[in-house]
């Protein structure tokens, strides 16, 4: 594992030791999985740190979605483990439904649900899972909706907001759970090039924030300026896992610079 | 014989009532368990362990293979034999309804639920919801929406098909005017007056759906 370098900061070694202290949040560990006689994942191996923020990109197709859909356990897997604070993912015994309560999700296409307001979207799981009480959940999400800047939509249906707000408010409602962890899939690639900035500025607060967060994104913006590492899959395979700065300033696989390339002559 | 006035109106008034009753009373009972069961076998087709669900789906298709009127006299002639003791026109009608029935309601339910994407089931899972807990408050209520209009239409067919225990003597609507029209003459005046009356309910009925449908469109 690489240690991430925060070459820019003036306390490059306080950081440095910081980061070699802090606990592991999420291991993946030779981690493979097939789609009958497809290779999804091939002995993909990647850590994230607590209060870290790893993105993971790659062409489409790539596996990146997949990997991070088997943190939570909506993807199994064949070989290798994942442990999230301490819990092992693909074990039989393990109690998929509680690790889950801990970890949030953001999807692509928000998936919040049509039939209820927005702030029921947000108190449903709190209220049935943790067992909290109307009240507190709801004043939990009012503050969560004010973080997100949608505290006048609390009584709006999913269905009367744009993308960027659905995806703000779908934020929300995974950090209603209070997680340990925050797993992002392609969370602005179904958005207007208007709305993604509202999307990614409420990601890099949460960012500044100290909350661990592993992003699956094509916004290489987003990724040089707050991610603290970069990891790069093609082909079911982690090629490269490197801090932000250096994979921007010289990835070290030919098919992360050609990546790059293309990438950012798009953006 | 007399022609059709006030007093005959006034004197088979209460009789045909009762037909009607006992025909509104059918459909909401056969609804009610139609439905229910027609739930249940849905989700076990759909999330039920394979051996399970192989039985269900042989349930449902061989139900639909076979016309309704023989489920109806078949129930009243072997539930005696299977009981011991008779157990009544209306309740082994109102079985064989709701049996009957539960097949058909089972694939709308099936297809409602179907239609709700995956990804809504994997959002509250993803949240910490039990699968248990994922259709109850986040799948099913999307999917019943989805499914009404389709499950009141059904409904109406099986009002109009309360109209088949006459081959078991139940006294529903149309045995009562039957049984009238062949007591008083004016048969002609009565099958017409029986036509009308099931025109209305079951038009309305349907006009009722389409509102709905309108209304969750533009909702």
């Amino acid at each position: 594992m690489t240690i991430p370098l925060r070459l820019d900061s003036r306390n490059f070694v306080r950081d440095e030791l910081d980061l070699v202290l802090r606990p592991v949040v999420i291991a993946i560990d030779h981690v493979s999985k097939k789609f009958g006689d497809l290779d999804v994942l091939k002995q993909c191996s990647m850590t994230v740190l607590k209060g870290e923020v790893v993105v993971v990109c790659g062409p489409s197709g790539s596996g990146k979605s997949t990997l991070l859909k088997c943190v939570n356990g909506l993807e199994g897997f064949q070989a290798g483990t994942i442990t999230v604070a301490g819990t092992s993912v693909g074990e039989r015994r393990t109690d998929l439904t509680k690790l889950r309560s801990q970890i949030g999700m953001v999807f692509q296409h928000f998936e919040l649900y049509p039939h209820l307001t927005v702030l029921q979207n947000i108190t449903l799981a709190p209220i049935q899972v943790l067992g909290r009480t109307k009240s507190a959940a709801f004043d939990k999400a009012m503050s969560l909706l004010r973080r997100v800047g949608l505290a006048d939509k609390a009584d709006c249906h999913p269905g009367q907001l744009s993308g960027g707000q659905q995806q703000r408010a779908a934020i929300a409602r995974a950090l209603a759970m209070d997680p340990i962890a925050m797993l992002f899939d392609e969370p602005t690639s179904a958005l207007d090039p208007e709305t993604i900035s509202e999307v990614l500025d409420v990601m890099t607060g949460l960012a500044r924030d100290g909350m661990t967060m592993m992003v699956v994104t094509h916004e290489m913006g987003f990724a040089r300026h707050v991610a603290n590492r970069v990891v790069f899959m093609d082909g079911g395979c982690i090629l490269e896992e490197a801090a932000a700065e250096a994979f921007f300033a010289q990835p070290s696989t030919e098919r992360a610079r050609s990546f790059l390339s293309k990438i950012l002559r798009q953006q | 014989m007399g022609g059709i006035d006030a007093d005959l109106i006034a004197a088979v008034a209460p009789f045909l009532w009762d037909g009607l009753c006992t025909s509104l009373e059918l459909l909401v009972l056969a609804m009610a368990g139609g439905i229910s069961l027609g739930a249940i076998l849905a989700v076990i087709r759909i999330a039920g362990p394979k051996p399970l669900a192989a039985l269900a789906a042989t349930y449902v298709n061989g139900l639909r293979s076979i016309p309704l009127i023989m489920v109806i006299l078949w129930f009243y002639l072997l539930m005696p034999l299977a009981t011991g003791r008779p157990i009544g026109a209306f309740t082994s009608a109102l079985v064989a309804f709701t049996i009957f029935e539960a097949a058909y309601y089972s694939e709308i339910i099936r297809a409602g639920i179907q239609s709700i994407s995956k990804q809504q089931l994997a959002a509250a899972t993803a949240s910490g919801l039990s699968p248990l807990q994922a259709y109850r408050f986040v799948v099913l209520p999307q999917a019943f929406r989805n499914m009404t209009p389709i499950l009141l239409s059904q409904s109406i067919a099986l009002f109009q098909d309360t109209s088949l225990v006459y081959v078991v003597g139940l006294r529903d609507f149309m045995t009562a005017v039957s049984v009238t029209a062949n007591r008083e003459g004016h048969l002609v005046a009565f099958y017409l007056f029986a036509a009308l009356v099931y025109f209305v309910l079951c038009s309305t009925g349907a006009q009722s759906v389409q509102l709905l449908k309108k209304s969750m469109v533009s909702q």
